[in-house]
């Protein structure tokens, strides 16, 4: 407590944003947005994937530049032109992934790319004694100067790029989803490391989904919403519960649509699956004609769950069964199961970009498109028009590349892909990231569409296994939900048992308030 | 961003891009190209013979001049030529039916390796093995040929066979090693070569005289009803057997999808190790019946043949609109991009020039091709 009277009287706060605009298109990322650090201050910046914490970030770094508003550094005003620029100002950035060379030793990153020399030749000696000042700095001697930081634990990398950031001499440091991938032992010692930092003076930009961190690490919260900065607070006047309202608290449209469904049989049965790292001991079933959703924050290992039951990731035990299958099996055999996945990464995996809409659409089953097991393009093109026409895919034709057509339409791609095949169950993961309100709209009535079946056409209902971030989405189409949080699946509710509220508890890992 | 409202504009620009991706793939740029190269040859030699018949006749009136010969007479001379008629009959000489034929031929053993090496290319590998393969399938011929109770035929497809598996081991360690081809196919490289030396103990295995030996020799006078050596046809029907693999089969739209996006391939339920193993397979043996025409043309087995060819046959492929990145490229670009080389080739040498030009020239055409590719596929942001 008596640190922190020191640093507030010195009114200057270190790091002002006033204003901030910032839009993608049509899309509003950032909206009228400000914040202030003060000298010696750690700032927690909250709030839900997508709301607009990135892309704030990336205007402080100079990454992206405002469309709007203006920054000052210690009074100063602040115009980053790019990353490098903003860095040499004093703003330095870890990031969730580490940016650092491996194959270069540990003193090497701390000095990369500002290395004292004369006549072009490196002084090695200084070198190594500003690099062992770094680390001697936060005390951390313990990290040798001449290991390869490729043999380092992710933590003390960690440490190494934040020796790095105070070699440069920053005096703003963002730190963005810190903890994600360390353990609880590390974690502890990033805090201790923090809480040296402030009380040299830094100001520190804390990002974290796990809000019982920010209890303990921060002294004052920004909570962003959909690209508006709702509410912020001394951390000691807040509630983690009104944190939590602040970040959820926005109303959910009518988007969704929902027919009446019919629950059917037992198609998929998960026990104790856990994969490599993640998931971890999952259980769950899955029932023809219900969706059922998986809340979690991003790195929770919804994916890797995903990944697992279709066979793009091994698994290290635990059981999965699917109707009469039983085991883990390769995604060859699991569309011949007639099971579909849709990729959370539309560009890097989801669709071969360079390949039409037509081979996009009909790669997993390339038959019965002519004579001899022969594909007539013509064919290919006459099932695919079918599925451009039912999901109102805007392009120019089955022909065209699908890199040419927008996100929202690629998506139905993607997803048209499940349903030329015409697989029993679909495992979505992220269906409507990166779209438009009016192609999830579309995504939203095809999943209400398959889980509902149609009798007249002879279509029975589908069973859907669908990961998202996005709270509202899952409350407004799924009938069961549950929520992963690092790496565990907590227990599946009812949808009508459960609200925003609830399921961002579980999420954040705040089961003892709930 | 709501750009599912598609303005006119965006239209007109996915037209563009629509027409662009014909003319890629109908090979039309790559054909003009060809001719293109192949009438600046018949122009260049012509112009050449001109340029030195007029000096020759510059040359022997200055003689006769010298020998104190009167001007009328000194102009009658029997020995002095017409410059544009030899003009004109060095340009007919290219584009005679002779000539022609040996362009083909000459293509045959680059063009038949290039159809599996435009497999590897388009999902996005590469086999540096090519050469070595080559070399001991004309070894394994001639050695067949000179053991009893082999008849040309049965040597021939064991050659290939043999030649298959060695493509197909590169395929095995590429998929169960998860070594990059390029080092595996290096590897193979340096072992098949030396498989090759070995088995013919590094030296040229003299063979019987087959029909083996005519496949590509130049037509006499009485198989003019086949046009062009039969080679040549098997060159053609293998190509287009591939061509319709990779246009209207599952396996050749699952090497596209493996090259355009080995993720969405595996996503999307291709069986990317089998498929990969079956593409070096079929490259090995294309090489393998590269080696048989290489075969036919030496008559001998040289395990020391065709020492850097697959660099040929990468630039055959790339010249031909392949992307070493993958998911790109066509049979008939990979022959016209062939054929460009041997035109080169051809030309240069029938103008006198030294070998250095020649391979200057063709240096900078791949350079070119690929970069005019590059510059196509810039898309406008």
């Amino acid at each position: 407590m008596a640190q922190r009277e020191i640093v507030t009287f010195t009114r200057i706060p270190r790091l002002k944003m006033e204003g901030i605009c910032k839009r993608f298109g049509a899309t509003v990322a950032l909206d009228d947005v400000g914040l202030k650090v003060f000298p010696g201050e750690v700032l927690a910046l909250v709030g839900e994937n997508g709301a607009g914490k990135s892309t704030l970030m990336k205007v402080l770094s100079g990454a992206h530049q405002p469309d709007a508003g203006r920054m000052w550094l210690d009074g100063k005003e602040f115009k980053p032109i790019n990353p490098l620029h903003a860095r040499k100002t004093g703003v330095a950035m870890i990031y969730q992934e580490l940016s650092l060379t491996p194959h270069l030793t540990v003193e090497e990153n701390i000095m990369l790319g500002m290395e004292p020399s004369s006549f072009g030749f490196i002084r090695r000696q200084e070198v190594r004694r500003r690099a062992v000042a770094a680390l001697q700095h936060f005390g951390h001697t313990e990290i040798h100067p001449d290991i390869p930081v490729k043999n380092l634990s992710v933590a003390a990398q960690q440490l190494v790029e934040i020796a790095r950031a105070l070699a440069i001499g920053c005096s703003v440091l963002v730190l963005d989803e810190p903890t994600s991938s360390l353990t609880q032992k590390d974690v502890k010692q990033l805090f201790m490391l923090i809480k040296n930092l402030k009380n040299q003076g830094l100001a520190i930009v804390y990002i974290s989904h796990f809000l019982e961190e920010v209890q303990q690490v921060a002294d004052r919260v920004t909570i962003l919403r959909d690209g508006k900065a709702v509410g912020q607070s001394n951390i000691d006047d807040i509630t983690t519960e009104k944190i939590i309202a602040l970040m959820v608290g926005r109303e959910v449209k009518d988007l969704y649509p929902r027919s009446a469904r019919v629950v059917g049989a037992m198609v998929l049965q998960i026990k104790d699956l856990t994969g490599r790292e993640k998931p971890d001991s999952v259980n769950l079933t899955l029932h023809r004609g219900e969706v059922l959703g998986i809340a979690g924050l991003m790195g929770a290992g919804r994916t890797e769950l995903l990944r697992c039951i279709f066979g793009l990731d091994a698994i290290q035990r635990g059981e999965i069964k699917l109707g009469v299958f039983a085991g883990w099996a390769s995604p060859v055999r699991r569309w011949l199961q007639n099971v579909g996945m849709l990729s959370e990464d539309r560009k890097e995996e989801g669709l071969a970009l360079s390949m039409s809409v037509a081979d996009n659409v009909t790669l997993s089953r390339l038959k019965g498109f002519g004579p001899l097991s022969l594909i007539l393009p013509g064919r290919q093109a006459q099932a695919t028009r079918r599925w451009i026409e039912e999901l109102d895919i805007r392009c120019l034709g089955p022909r065209q590349k699908v890199m040419d057509l927008s996100g929202g339409n690629q998506q139905k791609v993607a997803l048209s892909r499940l349903l030329q095949h015409d697989v029993d169950v679909l495992l979505l993961d992220e269906p409507t990231r990166g779209i438009d309100v009016a192609a999830k709209a579309a995504v939203f009535q095809i999943i209400n569409e398959l889980a509902c079946g149609d009798p007249e056409q002879n279509r029975p209902p589908k069973a859907v296994l669908m990961v998202s971030s996005y709270l509202p989405e899952l409350l407004g189409i799924c009938d069961r939900v549950a929520v992963m949080c690092r790496g565990r699946l907590g227990p599946v509710h009812n949808i009508n048992d459960v609200n925003e509220h609830t399921l961002m508890v579980e999420a954040t890992g705040q089961e003892k308030i709930a | 961003m709501n750009t599912d409202q598609l303005s006119p504009r965006d239209l007109t620009n996915q037209k563009a891009a629509i027409f662009r991706n014909l003319l890629t793939q109908s090979g039309f740029k790559l054909l003009m190209a060809l001719l293109c190269i192949y009438f600046f040859f018949v122009f260049a030699l012509g112009l050449q013979q001109v340029v030195k018949t007029k000096q020759a006749n510059q040359e022997l009136l200055s003689k006769l001049e010298e020998e104190d010969i009167p001007e009328r007479e000194r102009l009658q001379d029997s020995r002095l030529e017409d410059p544009w008629h030899k003009g004109l009959q060095a340009s007919q000489r290219f584009v005679s039916s002779r000539n022609l034929e040996t362009i083909a031929r000459q293509t045959t053993i680059v063009g038949m390796a290039a159809l599996g090496m435009t497999l590897v290319i388009i999902s996005a590998g590469i086999d540096l093995s090519v050469g070595s393969i080559v070399a001991l399938g004309t070894v394994v011929i001639a050695w067949l040929l000179n053991k009893n109770g082999f008849s040309p035929l049965l040597a021939a497809i064991l050659a290939v066979a043999a030649c298959g598996t060695c493509g197909f081991i590169s395929g095995i360690l590429i998929t169960n090693l998860r070594v990059v081809p390029f080092i595996v196919t290096l590897g193979m490289m340096l072992f098949i070569r030396g498989a090759a030396k070995g088995l013919s103990n590094e030296q040229k295995i003299d063979a019987p005289d087959t029909w083996l030996n005519e496949l590509l020799a130049s037509l006499g006078q009485d198989q003019k009803w086949m046009l062009i050596p039969s080679g040549v046809w098997i060159l053609i029907i293998m190509a287009v057997m591939v061509a319709v693999l990779l246009r209207y089969t599952r396996l050749g739209r699952h090497i596209f999808a493996i090259g355009s996006n080995e993720q969405t391939a595996r996503l999307c339920g291709v069986a990317v190790v089998r498929v990969k193993v079956i593409i070096y397979s079929l490259c090995g043996v294309f090489a393998g019946l590269a080696g048989l025409m290489q075969f036919s043309r030496l008559t001998v087995g040289d395990p020391t043949v065709a020492i850097g060819l697959e660099l040929d046959v990468i630039a055959a492929v790339v010249i031909g609109g392949g992307s070493l990145a993958g998911g790109e490229g066509s049979i008939l670009g990979s022959l016209i991009g062939a054929l460009i080389l041997t035109v080169i080739a051809s030309g240069c040498s029938q103008m006198g020039l030294p070998n250095w030009v020649q391979e200057i020239i063709t240096g900078a055409i791949i350079i070119v091709a690929v970069a005019l590719d590059r510059l196509r596929h810039r898309r406008p942001t």
